[in-house]
C-alpha cells in the first residue's frame, strides 16, 4: 500500500484512494481518516463516506477553498498513529436462508445473462472457488464473519468483507449484464464482496440466499431501526446464520408483527490482532456474539 | 389548502433544496434537479427559496387547486393554461378554488417547477421535503404522484402576490446542443490516450435513459480503459474499480460503451471507473436536457470550475435581489 491518490471530483469533492486493491489495511486508513474529519467539524463540509480502499468527502467550496480543504487531509492523513488500527464497533447476526425460491426463481429468469446457464449461482460458485459441494460453499461462506467496509449504492446497503486469509476468501464474477430485478434482502456476491440489497431493483450480484431481516425502513417498525431508518454502518461486523425455511417463515412472521429483533453486541476490533492470528481472532470475535 | 393531482404526468414530485448529510449511507442528496428554476419559482410566490415545489419532466401535470392560492411556474418551456386559458410563465398569478391548472407539451426544456405560496407541505424527513423514490424517502407517500392524490400546501408568505414576474436577463435558456464542462480526475488516467481525447472530442446524444439519478449519453465513440492486471476486489472489467464512492456529477462509462453523469438522485457508489465530474455550475443545465439533445464534454481546470461557480452564485444573487 503506497501513497494515498487524491483527486478533486469536480468543484465539490475530493475523492481518495487509499489503494488500488481491497484489503482491511487499507479500509481502516480511509475510516481512520473519515473519523477525525467528522471529529473536527469543519465548516462548509456536509458528506464524509468511508468506501471500501478509499473515501469521498463533500464540501462547499465557497466556505473552504479546495486546496485547504486538501490540505486538511493530507495532514490527517500524515498524523495517523496506530492507535486508529483499533475500531469500537458492533457484532451482529444476520439470519439467512441460502438457496430459497424466491432468489431461485429471479436468477432462473435472467440466466441467459449468466456466465454459466446451465447451474445456480450457487452451483458456479462453489465449482469456481473449489468446493465440492453447494452445502460446503455456504458452510464456507457462513463460518467466518464479515466486515462491513461501504454502505451505500443504494439506502442502507451494506459491502461486506470476508475476514479470512486472502487465499480463502470467496470471489465471484458479477453477471455478464447486469438483472433488472433481485428480490429485496437478497444476499448476493460480486468480486470479493457480499451485499445485502435493502430495496428491491436492478443488480449483477451472484444470488446466495435472502434474509428476514428488514435493514432499511423508513417507517422504522422494528426495535433495531427505531434510532435510524438504515441500520448499518460503515465497520459493522456480520456473521451469517444459515437458517431453514421454518426458521424464515417464523421470522417473517415476526417482522410483520413487529417483535423482530438481531442479536448485536458491542465489540473492540482490533486490526493488529486480526492480522496477526486471523482465524483465532474470529472464532474470538463469534464468542463475543454468543457470549461464550 | 390542498392541490387535487388529476393527472401525475410523467414523473412529478416534491422536491426542495435537497438533503445532505446522509450519502454515507447512501441516501443521495434529492432535491430539484435543476436549483435556479426551483429558486426562481419559490421567490416569485413569496416562498423561501428552498421551500418544496412540484418537479416535472417532459410531461407535466394536471392539477385542481381545491383553495386559492398563489403559484408560479419555471423552468422548461411548457405552457401552462388555467381552465384551458393561457397564463404566463415566470411570473406569479392567482388561482380560485376549483381552477385546474394543465400544460402544453415541453417544447424545450426537461423540467418544469410548479411553486404554491406556502409550499408544498409533506413531511420532513431527514431534514427535506424531497422525493427519494429509489429508497421510497420523504416527498408524497416516498414515491412520484399518482392520479388522486391530494397534496397539503402550507400557509403563504406574508410577500404572496400575483403578478410578479422574473427580469428577462434571469430567464435562462435552455439551448438543445451544448457545452458541459467536465474536472477531469478519479479514474481518468485509467483511459487510453486516444480515448482520453475521443471523450472530448465527439458530440453525444442524451439517451432516453436519463432521470433523477444520472444522464446517460450515447453515439461517442467506445471508450478503451488501459488493460491491466485487475487489483483485487476490482472485478474482471477494466472499466471495473473496487468499489468507491461516487461524486455528484460524476462520469462512469460501464464497459466503455455510453457515459453516465450522476445527478441528485446518484447511486453512492459502485465498481466503475469515474473518469470526471461534471462542475457543480452546469448540474442545473443537464437537469434541462432532453432525450436527443447534444452535449460536448470540455475539459476545465479546477479554477476555471470555481469561477464559473461564482458567476452562477453571483446570477443567483441577482435573481434574490430582484424578488425580494
Amino acid at each position: 500500500m503506497g501513497a494515498i491518490r487524491y483527486s478533486f471530483g469536480g468543484d465539490e469533492h475530493v475523492f481518495a484512494e487509499i489503494d488500488e486493491e481491497m484489503s482491511l489495511e487499507a479500509f481502516f486508513k480511509g475510516m481512520a481518516i473519515c473519523t477525525e474529519l467528522q471529529k473536527r467539524r469543519i465548516p462548509g463540509v456536509s458528506e464524509i463516506c468511508p468506501s471500501n480502499a478509499s473515501y469521498l468527502v463533500r464540501f462547499d467550496p465557497d466556505v473552504i477553498h479546495p486546496d485547504k480543504m486538501l490540505g486538511t487531509l493530507k495532514e490527517i492523513e500524515a498524523k495517523l498513529g496506530s492507535a486508529d488500527l483499533e475500531l469500537p464497533t458492533r457484532i451482529i447476526e444476520i439470519p439467512v436462508f441460502y438457496n430459497d425460491p424466491w432468489t431461485h426463481e429471479t436468477l432462473m429468469r435472467f440466466r441467459e445473462r449468466h456466465q454459466d446457464p446451465n447451474s445456480t449461482d450457487l452451483e458456479y460458485g462453489a465449482r469456481i472457488n473449489g468446493y465440492k459441494s453447494v452445502d460446503d460453499f455456504i458452510a464456507a461462506h457462513a463460518s467466518a464473519p464479515w466486515f462491513v467496509s461501504m454502505v451505500g449504492f443504494v439506502a442502507g446497503l451494506p459491502f461486506l468483507f470476508q475476514m479470512v486469509e486472502r487465499e480463502k476468501q470467496i470471489e465471484v464474477p458479477k453477471y455478464l449484464r447486469p438483472r433488472t430485478d433481485t428480490p429485496k434482502l437478497t444476499v448476493g456476491h460480486g468480486g470479493c464482496f457480499t451485499a445485502i440489497y435493502s430495496v428491491r431493483g436492478a443488480g449483477g450480484y451472484q444470488l446466495f440466499g435472502i434474509t428476514p431481516a428488514p435493514i432499511y425502513d423508513p417507517a422504522q417498525k422494528l426495535p433495531y431501526l427505531k434510532d435510524f431508518l438504515a441500520f448499518f454502518r460503515p465497520g459493522d461486523i456480520v456473521k451469517w446464520k444459515p437458517i431453514s425455511r421454518e426458521e424464515y417463515d417464523r421470522d417473517i412472521k415476526a417482522v410483520d408483527a413487529g417483535t423482530f429483533d438481531l442479536l448485536i453486541r458491542p465489540v473492540n476490533f482490533s486490526l493488529k490482532s486480526f492480522l496477526g492470528d486471523p482465524g483465532g481472532y474470529s472464532r474470538h470475535l463469534v464468542e463475543v456474539l454468543y457470549g461464550h | 389548502m390542498a392541490i387535487e393531482v388529476i393527472k401525475p404526468g410523467l414523473a412529478t414530485s416534491v422536491q426542495d433544496a435537497g438533503r445532505p448529510g446522509y450519502y454515507n449511507i447512501g441516501i443521495p442528496l434529492s432535491g430539484a434537479l435543476d436549483q435556479y428554476a426551483l429558486r426562481a419559482a419559490n421567490l416569485l410566490v413569496g416562498n423561501a427559496e428552498g421551500a418544496a415545489a412540484l418537479e416535472a419532466t417532459l410531461l407535466a401535470p394536471e392539477l385542481v387547486f381545491r383553495a386559492p392560492a398563489i403559484i408560479a411556474v419555471t423552468g422548461a418551456e411548457a405552457a401552462p393554461k388555467l381552465n384551458g386559458e393561457g397564463r404566463p410563465r415566470n411570473e406569479s398569478f392567482a388561482v380560485k378554488a376549483g381552477d385546474r391548472l394543465s400544460f402544453d407539451f415541453m417544447k424545450v426544456g426537461a423540467r418544469t417547477y410548479i411553486a404554491v405560496a406556502g409550499g408544498i407541505d409533506v413531511p420532513e424527513v431527514l431534514g427535506s421535503r424531497s422525493t427519494y423514490a429509489l429508497g421510497a424517502l420523504g416527498g408524497f407517500a416516498g414515491r412520484r404522484l399518482a392520479a388522486g392524490d391530494v397534496l397539503p400546501v402550507g400557509t403563504p408568505g406574508a410577500g404572496a402576490r400575483a403578478g410578479r414576474a422574473l427580469a428577462k436577463d434571469l430567464v435562462p435558456t435552455y439551448p438543445k446542443s451544448l457545452e458541459l464542462r467536465v474536472l477531469p480526475g478519479l479514474y481518468f488516467h485509467r483511459l487510453t490516450d486516444e480515448s482520453a481525447k475521443s471523450f472530448f472530442a465527439d458530440t453525444w446524444t442524451v439517451a432516453p435513459e436519463a432521470d433523477r439519478i444520472g444522464y446517460r449519453y450515447r453515439k461517442g465513440r467506445p471508450l478503451a480503459f488501459r488493460e491491466r492486471k485487475q487489483p483485487f476486489g476490482a472485478g474482471s472489467d477494466p472499466s471495473n474499480i473496487v468499489d468507491a464512492g461516487y461524486p455528484y456529477g460524476s462520469i462512469q462509462v460501464p464497459g466503455g460503451l455510453e457515459p453516465i453523469v450522476l445527478h441528485r438522485d446518484a447511486v453512492s457508489g459502485g465498481g466503475y471507473a469515474m473518469i470526471g465530474t461534471v462542475i457543480s455550475a452546469d448540474m442545473d443545465r443537464i437537469a434541462q436536457m432532453q432525450p436527443n439533445n447534444l452535449a460536448r464534454f470540455v475539459a476545465v481546470d479546477m479554477d476555471a470550475a470555481l469561477k464559473a461557480r461564482a458567476e452562477y452564485k453571483a446570477r443567483v444573487a441577482r435573481l434574490v435581489a430582484s424578488l425580494q
